[in-house]
């Protein structure tokens, strides 16, 4: 396809579409894993971003397959945005041998060097500091790779996140500290945990830049990144950049969200980017057809992973005990 | 091959300076340890000249990040020793060492591995009281997929501290601080190893074996020359590494002695002796003279310089532990 520039928003045909598409299989992902669970399918744990999709999607058209990413057990999306099939992602939420790890990482530890995903994690917070070693060692080895961790504005509460973006920005290394905030911390609002307004505020303190925007707008989100990877890749040091957005599910698949009042989810209705970006799809010269067909390619696209991965057998006893050490040593106490 | 004479910090020293000269892949990162200062402890002196402040880092006081930078590069390749100054501190970096550096390669499926070495003194017997005393091996031995290692010799440090760092595992190796100036025998030249997860023998005995390692060897040693002053010959068993712990060689000792006190300067409750004794126990119960016994610091904080010596481990205890094991003999 040929890159033609679309006027309104800046973006060539071709970066609109991998927006969308990464937006709308994110998006499939998460519905088809909640209808699963809900209808007794399968059962396992997720932590779904219906909502989120803007950013991971403008995160995936930022980064270089080789850039890596660090990211959380709410981090489907991003695992997507990067490139990790979609069998090995639903392979490791269902936990079968297919998966990413072979079955034994789970939902929270997803990872694939390959697409550059090195790590997710389930402990808030603790991926910042690793994210910056990735990065100590791109800048060592003197190439121009980045490495971006994300988060939620809850991981900015805690001592790895401090502690991580101080030693980053002290040696200017090339990362990019990407806040998905989307207004609550598992079921506590944002405002109950901050007394700042903005999350991108805690760059000053650090000496680093910071940058807050429209985490529902995948156009303006990949402006941002886009302008934080690339100060990264040239050497100009880390970035802070919080992308606003909402979380329209509960904290974990079974989370009711009752905590969330009705008129600020009706309220962030209006926001949501799977109903928004097609308008400004629309308004750039995409079809109604065109879009209908994206869409229903990723539902089909994750249909048909969620089958392989159920037709997959679970790992066996001696894969589960293989990888504590390296050359299969097991310890034992017989 | 020629020996020289070496403390305990030398040894480490050595096995550093050599690490950082044959493989570009090692670096080092903590707080303080460049020249001039190269330390609290004085163990990285002469480094960070010699290889520069990019092989040398220095970092802020942030153990989190101290570990999760060293984390991050080794899943990239290289191979980080970080320092966390004194052991007590280790607990502000903990998240990273058991939740990420151990479990990588489980839950990567093999496709990321974190091999880091984290250095780290212990400062018991320093008069340092609650917060810069404690020997908590015994946190790390309950976590799978580190490995943890204690020398108590100069040559051990040396070998083993260099073993550590090639290891693919990440490895947690504990230096005793009262043990920095304990000077002794370190082979010459470089290359030379000791192995992860062997014990060794340190002194020869056939009535009681005394399992020991990193700061209590000195006693463990010192009780089995009074008890010899008895009549009582100790073999004396220097763990080296607590995990994984080399059973083989404890096993073979306590199947000729027939009795056994583990010692060590970690709480008895709870602490490293309890898996050995355990261990012992079920596998040699009916060629056992006597029970097991444990021998190490009582359950209370670390206290004052004053009154250290009455909750840690001492030389008597090592020593009446020995001769309760001696008490009744059966034929
Ligand atoms: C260190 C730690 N403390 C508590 C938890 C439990 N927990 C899981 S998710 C979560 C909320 C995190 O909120 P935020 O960082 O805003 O991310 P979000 O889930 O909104 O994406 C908490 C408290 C945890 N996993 N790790």
């Amino acid at each position: 396809m040929t890159v033609t520039d679309t006027g309104a928003v800046g973006l060539g045909r071709d970066q609109l579409t991998t927006l969308y598409e990464t937006m709308c299989t994110a998006a499939a992902l998460d519905t088809r894993l909640l209808n699963g669970i809900k209808r007794g399918e399968f059962a396992t744990v997720t932590w779904p971003s219906r909502g989120q999709e803007a950013i991971p999607a403008a995160l995936g058209l930022a980064l270089r397959p080789d850039d890596r990413l660090v990211t959380t057990y709410r981090g489907l999306h991003d695992h997507v945005a990067k490139g990790v099939p979609l069998t090995e992602i639903i392979g490791e939420v269902l936990g079968t041998s297919v998966g990413a790890s072979k079955g034994k990482g789970g939902t929270m530890h997803i990872s694939d060097p390959a697409h550059g995903v090195m790590m997710t994690t389930g402990i808030v917070g603790s991926g910042v500091p690793v994210a910056v070693g990735l990065a100590l060692a791109a800048q060592k080895q003197g190439g121009d790779r980045v490495t971006v961790v994300t988060f939620g504005d809850g991981a900015t509460n805690t001592g790895s996140f401090h502690e991580g973006v101080n030693l980053a920005a002290t040696w200017k290394l090339p990362v990019v500290f990407l806040c998905q905030n989307n207004l609550y911390a598992e079921m506590t609002p944002v405002e109950e945990t901050m007394a700042i307004q903005h999350v991108a505020d805690r760059a000053i303190g650090v000496g680093m830049v910071g940058v807050t925007v429209d985490g529902n707008d995948p156009v303006a989100t990949y402006r941002v990144i886009k302008e934080a990877v690339d100060r990264a890749r040239a050497g100009g040091g880390p970035t802070l950049v919080e992308a606003v957005t909402f979380r329209f599910e509960g904290h974990y698949a079974g989370d009711s969200a009752k905590y969330i009042p009705a008129e600020q989810l009706a309220e962030m209705r209006e926001y949501d980017p799977m109903v928004t970006f097609p308008v400004t799809l629309l308004d750039s010269g995409f079809t109604r057809a065109e879009l209908d067909a994206i869409k229903a390619a990723a539902e089909q696209a994750v249909e048909e992973a969620v089958r392989t991965v159920l037709a997959a057998p679970a790992p066996d006893l001696a894969e589960i005990q293989l990888d504590v050490y390296a050359d299969g040593l097991v310890v034992t106490h017989d | 091959m020629t020996e020289q004479k070496l403390s305990i910090r030398e040894a480490i020293n050595q096995a550093l300076d050599e690490a950082l000269r044959t493989d570009p892949r090692v670096f080092l990162l903590g707080e303080d340890l460049a020249d001039p200062a190269a330390g609290v402890n004085a163990v990285t002196r002469g480094l960070a000249t010699a290889y520069g402040t990019d092989r040398v880092m220095n970092t802020p006081i942030s153990e989190a990040a101290i570990l999760g930078a060293a984390v991050g590069a080794s899943m990239e390749g290289y191979l980080p020793v970080a320092e966390i100054m004194i052991m007590d501190f280790i607990g502000i970096a903990m998240d990273q060492i058991v939740n990420h550096a151990a479990k990588l390669r489980y839950m990567s499926g093999g496709r990321t591995t974190c091999p880091i070495t984290v250095r780290t003194s212990v400062f018991a017997g320093t008069g340092s009281g609650g917060t810069h005393s404690q020997s908590l091996e015994a946190w790390f031995m309950h976590v799978p997929g580190i490995k943890v290692v204690y020398p108590s010799t100069p040559a051990d440090a040396k070998g083993l501290l260099l073993s550590s760092i090639f290891d693919p595992d990440p490895v947690l190796f504990m230096e005793a601080s009262r043990l920095y100036a304990l000077k002794g025998p370190v082979p010459e030249g470089d290359g030379i190893r000791i192995p992860i997860g062997k014990a060794d023998v340190k002194r020869a005995g056939r009535d009681v074996t005394i399992i020991s390692y990193g700061l209590a060897m000195s006693q463990s040693l010192e009780a089995a020359k009074i008890l010899a002053a008895d009549g009582i010959e100790a073999e004396v068993v220097d763990l080296r590494t607590l995990l994984p712990l080399d059973m083989e060689t404890v096993l073979a000792s306590v199947a000729k002695t027939r009795r056994a006190v583990v010692a060590h300067s970690a709480t008895t409750v709870a602490g490293p002796g309890a898996e050995v004794a355990a261990q012992i126990s079920a596998k040699l119960f009916h060629e056992l003279a006597e029970p097991v016994q444990r021998v190490g610091a009582k359950f209370t904080p670390i206290p004052s310089r004053a009154s250290e010596a009455a909750v840690t481990l001492s030389t008597g205890d090592i020593v009446a532990a020995a001769r309760k094991t001696m008490g009744a003999v059966r034929v």
